[in-house]
């Protein structure tokens, strides 16, 4: 556990840098994480998918599945892993300022 | 921590069973891989290229004969039908766990950008063609070919 600037503001992260308390979390430190892990600019698709992390995680308390983004959420595997190269779910949960997700799949 | 070593950037798998519990690490440990960014192909060799076969790829089962990780008595196991059985409920508790039956898993994973390879001798045994696989193998390779695609991977044998 520790702290760290993101955007100008002090936020908590875990030592893998996932923000700890989602309530510090807004659009413009999204954006700084995302240029952080390579991402670059957020575009409306990356948005798709930020959006559907944090609002099926506000209704079921866990970190979706990678499949689960691609049916409930509807983003095909392909696309997701071009919009995040290097680790779609895992980089997308970090930028929504969520947990790591844990599930292997 | 680990910090001291090179992080993996490539491996290949050999799936070489054709039983659910044969099949399902394979594309478990490969999807995961694609998930953290690491390249992936599958070698496919034996019965392991049940999964890629069109014809048979929709039927594999789980063992409940020889198959000590089951607990069921062999007489038990060799009911008709409870192989059938065992792979059903199996099914069902993966399907809850969002992992996918495995025409769908190897067609996420190839989306994901994993490479499916079918092993030339086992082809040349069973005397498939590539008109046999599923439309995401991208061909049939020799032993040789394959150590020489696998250059700077490890190799996961299961």
């Amino acid at each position: 556990m520790g702290e760290k600037t993101i955007a100008g503001k002090t936020v908590q992260v875990n030592d893998e840098g996932f923000m700890t308390d989602h309530s510090q979390w807004d659009r413009e430190i999204a954006a700084e994480i995302a240029k952080e892990e390579g991402i670059g600019e957020l575009t409306d698709a990356h948005w798709k998918v930020i959006d559907f992390l944090q609002k099926d995680f506000a209704e079921n308390g866990t970190m979706p599945s990678l499949r689960r983004v691609t049916k409930a959420g509807g983003v095909p595997t392909k696309e997701l892993y071009a919009l995040y190269p290097g680790g779609p779910l895992k980089k997308s949960s970090k930028i929504a300022g969520l947990l790591k997700p844990e599930s292997c799949v | 921590m680990s910090e001291a070593y090179e992080p993996i950037k490539k491996i290949s798998l050999v799936c070489s069973k054709g039983s659910l519990d044969g099949v399902y690490p394979s594309l478990i440990m490969a999807n995961g891989a694609r998930m953290e960014g690491i390249d992936v192909s599958i070698f496919f060799t034996f019965f392991g290229m049940d999964a890629i076969t069109k014809k048979k790829m929709n039927k594999i089962k789980i063992a409940t004969v020889g198959n000590p990780g089951m607990g069921m008595p062999t007489w038990l196991g060799a009911i008709p039908g409870m192989s059938a059985m065992a792979t059903s409920m199996m099914s069902k508790t993966m399907d809850k766990l969002d992992i996918p039956p495995i025409p769908e898993f190897i067609e996420m994973i190839h989306d994901a950008g994993g490479k499916f390879y079918a092993c030339k001798a086992t082809v040349d045994m069973f005397g498939l063609t590539m008109d046999d696989f599923c439309p995401q193998v991208e061909k049939v390779l020799t032993v040789g070919d394959f150590y020489a695609l696998s250059a700077g991977a490890q190799i996961i044998f299961t």
